[in-house]
């Protein structure tokens, strides 16, 4: 840049007129597209940004996970937190950290160590959650069926089933503006209407399994449209409603166990009875692999939400509500009435979730436990699928994945299943703080910065 | 910028003038290029760099804290203690200094009063003795006028005189060019974030326009006179309260007839808002009747009211118009996304929707590298056009458009004043609302000027722009008193109303 003349320098133009010759330069340029546009999109996007009020957190928060590259954000997010897993094994393992006490003067000890813990921990888990050589090559000289080389495969698709419905009842409501921290009460009382109907119900076969689905879909949706309603109604906020009616599920399921006619009559703890085979959703590889039809349906699932969400008219007002309430409210969309929509239906899904819970192959009775923490890992799984119902479902797979694998981990390596759930967390927070990520490997930004500095200087 | 000018800074909208204020005031920072102040480059990391470099900034959104007196909010961010102490606030002595301020550059504003009981105007004038109790050389305008009546721009005008006379720089952001020409010593025309221009005050309006947009825009609307049908829409003795749960609409009439364009003036706040976001059944009624087209419509669901035929441009359009997020074709149909030929049952007719966008967008001109693209990422003239173009691509009875034009540049506006005009002229009856005077007189049959939530006067657009900047103001001489429509009664109430505020 030539030094501009101090007499005619008036700060106001000078800017500009710098603006003006730097883009000029870069007109020369073949990267002049790349190198302008952010510089013309924030020129031409601050003004409005001045005019408008500020957005809500929840609105802010979508941006912000949508602007990230979302492939490379969430690549890196998962090395990451592999990196930081990796750690947090050493140290927790007392053995190898001692080690640590002489690496100056042995570092190949610590090395050594570090790496056979992280690796054999790490290859516990695939081999767990996808592929095990050793059981492939049993069943090629015969010492074991096919089902121990799809036993991994069984297992990730047994705990996706769930977290996809429960991905997608948050995911939902979130692009229609709303948190629904309610997954888990949702799911409990879906988990419990359907376990009700599983047991309580004498039905033929087929016909069973159908009511005993729709019951833990109902249970949801009840449990949602309760948040809904007052939303609409009275203006509560969804977060502190679906948070109490988390806990009120929760006690709602322990108290109903111990109850006559629920509990399992032969037993003194706190388990009801069994759901009659009749209303178990089917296993698809045989008997001795987990994985049910729950995972059909949970395909299924996902693809008729993103019909909803991309191709309906209620989609498209959910869509508009979640953006824009004020700008949907003058287009003659009522907003209270999509509220109580949205909700019922993220219910109906974190229900179906429970659902797969009873109906399934992880358990077929009711204890207080019996959901997990389907309905809160629902949550994680909507951010890590950027709230986009295909997304969602994969997500689901990658934390059903960790689970399955974090199993073989634990009795293998003996890295205890909490670092699964570490794991799963760090990768959300990552994920969440895509510029934390975004400076650890010094992505575009500080690229593209360095990039238009030499174009600048060169031309 | 020299010493005691008043330098004008012109442009349409997003041409860049306040990103190039931020950057100056260190809101932004600059991706290449310098600031030069006295010769010295200046690095600015944030707005108290540039208040210690001299620089002062009055905003478009004026940033005070409601709640908080005039002292205390041009205390704000430079706090005076007691002794030095943090934590021990020196009120007195700043009071102090703004009475001083104050009293040095004619700007009287009561140290005391809560800043949301305070008119604009006055509001404006805060901003000014918060950057002059900085010491600043250099005071940033961005936009004053937009939001004060014709008497307040002309006091605004005068304060900034006696600034320029004691030797305060002022750079003056605008695109309305009247004030410009009054004011400026200096004009420099800002396109697209490159200077195109520099121009003498003494440079006729059209020439400033035509260096604003490019080419050259007629600046006065070309139409026939008009001529009104029946009535279509019928207010009668509406009452609306606003948000705050204070009157806002207190016993209106208004009739708008087919085939003509009733412009309604007034300042902002005087009502103007509540008594469309009524008749378009966002806001409840509590007393009174909307009548269209002989069918009471108030308490209406908003969808009924657009279904019975009433298109509707919103005065905010990035809050009530549009959905950002969505591409240009779904705001195309926002407001008819469940109706045939766009649905069918549950199902959007997506085919259906992106034919009809790509129609819409070549008749409307809207300047888009595609209908999928988010309509925030258009300009702001732009994507008022894509509202323009939803709500008239039906066929409607009453057409209501509110600040249609705003924040909108000039080769936009001409394009909407021109539909606005084709939509009276098929019969449309039309109900323009808008602070822009110049627009209400171009496009106006009849002029109806609201005053605290009624109408104080109804005139037609050849009356002189004093007297309407009078009636603005709430006083009604004699003339005016004889052309108002509504009914002696209604007048005699006015005084009356005034007292209970």
């Amino acid at each position: 840049m030539s030094s501009p003349n101090p007499q005619s320098g008036s700060p106001d133009k000078e800017p500009a007129s710098e603006a003006q010759a730097a883009q000029e330069s870069l007109d020369n340029t073949e990267r002049a597209e790349d190198a302008t546009t952010p510089q013309a999109g924030s020129a031409t996007a601050t003004p409005g940004d001045a005019a408008e009020p500020k957005p809500s957190l929840g609105r802010l928060f979508v941006a912000n996970l949508w602007a990230a590259n979302t492939v490379t954000v969430t690549v890196l997010s998962l090395v990451l937190a592999i990196v930081v897993g990796a750690i947090l094994m050493i140290i927790s393992d007392p053995e190898v950290l001692s080690t640590y006490s002489y690496i100056t003067a042995r570092p190949s000890d610590a090395l050594n160590a570090s790496w056979t813990l992280v690796s054999e921990a790490y290859a516990n888990l695939f081999k767990g959650s996808v592929f095990d050589p050793e059981a492939f090559s049993g069943w090629l000289n015969g010492s074991n069926g096919w089902q121990a080389v799809l036993a991994p495969i069984s297992e990730t698709l047994t705990y996706t089933a769930p977290l996809v419905f429960t991905g997608l009842s948050v995911a939902l409501a979130f692009r229609g503006g709303l948190f629904n921290i309610g997954g888990q009460g949702q799911a409990t009382v879906g988990v419990v209407l359907a376990a009700l109907a599983g047991f309580a119900l004498p039905l033929p076969p087929g016909l069973h399994l159908l009511v005993a689905v729709l019951a833990g879909a109902l249970g949801g949706a009840i449990w949602g449209f309760i948040p809904g309603i007052l939303k609409a109604r009275t203006g509560a906020h969804e977060v502190i409603i679906t948070i109490m009616l988390n806990y009120i599920g929760t006690y709602l399921l322990t108290w109903l166990i111990v109850q006559n006619g629920v509990q399992d009559p032969n037993r003194t703890d706190a388990i009801s009875k069994a759901v009659d085979p009749s209303a178990q959703l089917p296993r698809l590889l045989g008997d001795n692999l987990r994985v049910h039809a729950g995972i059909l349906l949970a395909v299924l699932a996902t693809w008729a939400v993103a019909w909803l969400l991309n191709r309906s008219t209620l989609g498209f007002e959910l869509r508009a509500v979640g953006a824009n309430p004020d700008a949907a409210r003058t287009a003659g969309i009522s907003v209270a009435r999509t509220f109580v929509l949205i909700m019922v239906f993220a219910g109906l899904l974190a229900g179906l979730g429970g659902a797969n819970m009873v109906l399934g192959s992880t358990a077929s009775a009711l204890t207080p436990l019996v959901v997990a923490q389907i309905g809160f890992d629902g949550i994680l799984v909507a951010l890590l699928g950027r709230l986009k119902p295909w997304g969602v479902a994969l997500a689901a797979l990658l934390f059903g994945a960790l689970q399955a694998g974090g199993n073989r981990m634990q009795s293998y390596s003996g890295i205890s299943l909490e670092l699964v759930t570490v794991l799963q967390a760090l990768i959300v927070i990552f994920i969440a703080a895509p510029a934390l990520v975004k400076a650890i490997f010094q992505l575009r930004a500080a690229r593209a910065a360095r990039l238009q500095t030499s174009l600048a200087k060169g031309w | 910028m020299e010493p005691g000018e008043i330098h004008a800074l012109l442009g349409e909208n997003g041409a860049g003038k306040s990103t190039l204020m931020n950057v100056l005031y260190g809101l932004y920072q600059p991706d290449e290029g310098e600031i030069l102040v006295d010769g010295e480059p200046l690095k600015l990391r944030g707005p108290s760099d540039a208040i210690s470099a001299g620089i002062g900034m009055v905003h478009q959104h004026f940033m005070l804290v409601p709640v908080f007196t005039v002292t205390e909010n041009i205390m704000l961010g430079a706090e005076r203690t007691r002794g030095g102490l943090a934590g021990f606030l020196d009120r007195r002595r700043a009071r102090r200094e703004v009475v001083e301020v104050s009293e040095r550059y004619g700007l009287r504003v009561d140290p005391d009063a809560v800043i949301e009981d305070l008119p604009v105007g006055i509001q404006q004038r805060v901003e000014i003795v918060k950057a002059l109790t900085r010491d600043v050389d250099l005071l940033i305008l961005d936009e004053p006028t937009a939001v004060l009546t014709p008497q307040e721009t002309e006091e605004l005008l005068t304060v900034m005189r006696s600034l320029k006379a004691a030797g305060k720089s002022i750079v003056f952001i605008t695109h309305k060019l009247g004030e410009v020409k009054a004011i400026a010593d200096r004009i420099t025309v800002i396109r697209r974030g490159k200077t195109v221009g520099t121009a003498s005050p003494e440079a006729s309006r059209d020439e400033l326009a035509a260096l604003m947009v490019g080419r050259n825009v007629r600046l006065t609307v070309e139409k026939a006179a008009a001529k009104p049908g029946k009535p279509v829409l019928e207010v009668a003795g509406l009452v609306v309260d606003d948000d705050r749960q204070i009157r806002a609409v207190d016993g209106m009439d208004l009739t708008v007839h087919a085939g003509e364009v009733l412009g309604v003036a007034g300042v902002q706040g005087n009502g103007q808002t509540e008594l469309i976001e009524a008749i378009m059944g966002l806001r409840p009624t509590l007393a009174g009747s909307v009548t269209l087209d002989g069918e009471q419509i108030d308490g209406w669901s908003t969808k009924r009211v657009l279904r019975a035929g009433v298109g509707y441009v919103p005065e905010d359009r990035s809050v009530d118009g549009l959905v950002k997020e969505f591409s240009v074709a779904e705001n195309l149909v926002l407001d008819i996304y469940d109706r045939p030929p766009f649905a069918g049952g549950l199902a959007l007719k997506r085919d259906a929707i992106a034919a009809s966008a790509k129609e819409r967008i070549e008749q409307f001109d809207v300047r888009t590298s595609s209908a999928a693209m988010p309509v925030g990422t258009l300009s702001g003239g732009n994507q008022q056009k894509v509202i323009v173009a939803r709500e008239l691509s039906r066929p409607l009875k009453l057409f209501i458009a509110a600040q249609p034009t705003r924040g909108v540049d000039v080769g936009s506006i001409e394009f909407i004043h021109s539909q606005v005009i084709h939509e009276r002229d098929i019969g449309t009856a039309v109900l323009l609302v808008s602070s822009e005077l110049d627009e209400v007189l171009g496009l106006a049959d009849r002029v109806a000027v609201m005053y605290r939530g009624r109408i104080i006067g109804i005139v037609g657009p050849d009356t002189p722009r004093e007297e309407i900047g009078l009636l603005m103001a709430g006083i009604t001489p004699e003339a005016a008193t004889e052309q108002a429509e509504a009914r002696p009664a209604t007048d005699g109430d006015a005084p009356t109303s005034e007292e209970e505020e």
